[in-house]
């Protein structure tokens, strides 16, 4: 060590070194001070920061001189015909989604099957009620009755009827709703479940059956659950998707957020107190929404322990914990 | 009849030992215009250790898999401890059975294959009694307890909760064969088991499949472990394009083989 050090140096090196108060580690010894660094000062991010703090200052001063009552919002916020919105809000989304899982799960087993007529029906109805738009197919189904007065269930071409109804007693403003939103949304959970079944590695089909499972037992107890892993995070998307989407039953006058806020309006012209009072109930149920689908993914993940789990996983736990100022949530593996 | 007792693996209580557990005649399977295996026959009695060998495209692993009917042949006939696999006979014919009782038959059987194939969400002793569990509907607490008794017999009694992912390659293939024993198989297929592993990690499991043989347990190995073969099977299986061109006891098949094909390969894999 010492034949590497310049001539002329000694033992009290090391300890002027250390003084200068920069050089605490084991660093390489270099045999003299250590220069004094200036740092960059980055001015561009102080003004940065000033232009972004004045001009949300200069916003919310101008929302403060608005026409609006403020003051009036909290009322709408708990107003009962703005809280019978809310339900309505998330009854339809949660039938809603939950019928697009269960159809959805449906059309991508028989996207995968073997048989061809069933493979073509689930490629045919995902072409159909994912090229539409959703609003178009709500009112489609609401509108049925023009073409369809009456909804029988019975055999063809004899007189055998079980059912026998006027449409319009059937199709109520919730159910065309449900049928626009749910099937609608079927088509994509078909294509989510699809990419999760794929995406389990067929060793794992033919190790269930090297033990002797059913079909339905490697479906149930090998292939699904390693498949929800996949499927949940775009579900949950889905989902806080849907619950926005539900805001198209108000065209045809189910009683949603939007349909409660425009009720009272038409009473008292505070269209835009109402609409904000909207905003901040479908903020709430999003929100809510989001942490439920950060927990449910967790407890999926925790099923399968990786080396080091999955890595989006990870990073997403990660992120939120440090949102919420919190120490992470990863836990250490044995 | 110890490690291979049929009668607690399906209720095949006719087969006796001069039944084979395994008989295959003239198997042949093509994909499209390639015809990988071709009129293929082999006899298995309980308790025999046999390894087949050959280059790889011979079709050694195919050949395998229609054992359990993974693959499903195109030609021949597989018998498993006297029934047909994936067919039942009734007056003479062989009737198609359905996915559902070909699951029974597999039950019967048990694989340990090249890349493990573990359940990943599912620990070690929850892959292990999976198959008593689920499958042979065995009491719970009993196939536990035997699924611990096997895991120290292959040297993993510390990792019974530990998940697939957290053991090394030579650890997992030694709980797949776990996996597979549990089933109380009338034979254990093996494909390649060593192929996905370090090298220094090929010496554990091979002493776990020694340790299986002398115990009894009635074996095909697939595998390019000439050492192997030569110390535990009783038979060796030489394949090449799809059929066998030679097989007969290990001293005569690796010490001094008849075929032009098998002395080749032999050269080329011990040189």
């Amino acid at each position: 060590m010492a034949t590497a050090r310049p001539t002329g140096t000694d033992g009290g090196d090391a300890t002027r070194a250390s003084s200068s108060g920069r050089d605490a580690g084991p660093g390489p010894t270099t045999g003299r001070d250590l220069l004094p660094q200036v740092r960059l000062k980055h001015w561009g991010r102080w003004i940065s920061a000033a232009v972004i703090v004045v001009l949300l200052v200069a916003l919310v001063y101008g929302a403060s001189q608005g026409d609006i009552s403020y003051r009036d919002i909290p009322y709408y916020l708990v107003s009962p015909i703005i809280l019978q919105g809310l339900v309505g809000t998330i009854v339809l989304a949660v039938v809603a989604q939950v019928s697009a899982v269960i159809i959805g799960v449906v059309i991508a087993l028989m996207r995968i099957s073997k048989n061809p007529v069933a493979q073509a029906f689930a490629a045919g109805y995902t072409w159909l009620f994912r090229g539409l738009p959703v609003l178009l197919q709500i009112l489609l189904w609401y509108n049925l009755a023009l073409i369809f007065p009456r909804l029988q269930v019975g055999v063809p071409f004899t007189d055998v009827v079980f059912l026998d109804v006027s449409t319009n007693d059937i199709m109520t403003t919730f159910v065309a709703a449900f049928l626009g939103l749910a099937l609608n949304e079927s088509a994509y959970m078909a294509e989510i479940v699809r990419a999760g079944l794929k995406s389990v590695d067929r060793g794992q089909i033919e190790a269930a059956q090297s033990i002797g499972q059913t079909p339905l037992q490697r479906m149930a107890r090998i292939v699904l659950p390693q498949a929800m892993r996949i499927i949940i995070p775009p579900t949950g998307n889905d989902f806080i998707n849907m619950l926005k989407g539900t805001a198209m039953a108000s065209v045809i006058g189910y009683l949603e957020l939007i349909k409660a806020a425009n009720n009272i309006a038409s009473f008292n012209l505070q269209v835009m107190e109402t609409l904000i009072a909207a905003a901040i109930w479908y903020m709430v149920i999003v929100s809510v929404a989001s942490v439920g689908q950060f927990y449910l993914e967790r407890s999926f993940d925790r099923q399968d322990r990786r080396p080091g789990g999955p890595p989006n996983a990870r990073a997403l736990r990660r992120k939120v914990a440090a949102d919420l100022g919190r120490a992470p949530l990863v836990r250490s593996t044995p | 009849m110890t490690a291979t007792d049929p009668v607690t693996s399906g209720g095949a209580g006719h087969v006796t030992d001069a039944t084979p557990v395994l008989e295959a005649i003239g198997i042949g399977k093509s994909y499209g215009s390639h015809e990988v295996l071709r009129d293929v026959s082999m006899t298995v009695h309980s308790g025999e250790v046999v390894c087949i060998i050959g280059p790889s495209g011979a079709g050694k692993s195919t050949f395998l898999r229609t054992l359990n009917r993974l693959e499903e042949p195109d030609a021949g006939e597989v018998w498993v401890g006297g029934e047909p696999m994936g067919f039942e006979l009734r007056d003479g014919v062989l009737h198609e059975l359905t996915e559902r009782r070909l699951s029974a038959q597999r039950a019967r059987t048990a694989m340990v294959f090249q890349h493990f194939n573990l359940f990943p969400h599912l620990t070690v002793l929850g892959n292990i009694v999976e198959g008593p569990v689920r499958v042979q509907r065995r009491p719970a607490k009993e196939a536990r307890a035997e699924a611990v008794e096997i895991l120290e017999r292959v040297g993993l009694g510390d990792k019974i909760d530990a998940y697939p992912g957290q053991l090394s390659g030579g650890q997992r293939q030694r709980v797949a064969i776990a996996r597979a024993v549990a089933m109380k198989p009338l034979f254990l297929l093996f494909d390649e088991p060593t192929s996905a592993l370090d090298p220094e990690l090929v010496g554990e499991v091979l002493k776990v499949m020694g340790d299986l043989a002398r115990d009894g347990m009635t074996m095909l190995v697939v595998t390019h472990e000439i050492q192997f073969a030569r110390e535990v099977a009783d038979r060796v299986v030489f394949m090449a394009d799809g059929g066998i061109v030679e097989q007969g006891p290990v001293e005569q098949v690796l010490g001094a083989p008849r075929e032009a094909r098998t002395q080749q390969f032999l050269q080329r894999v011990l040189a």
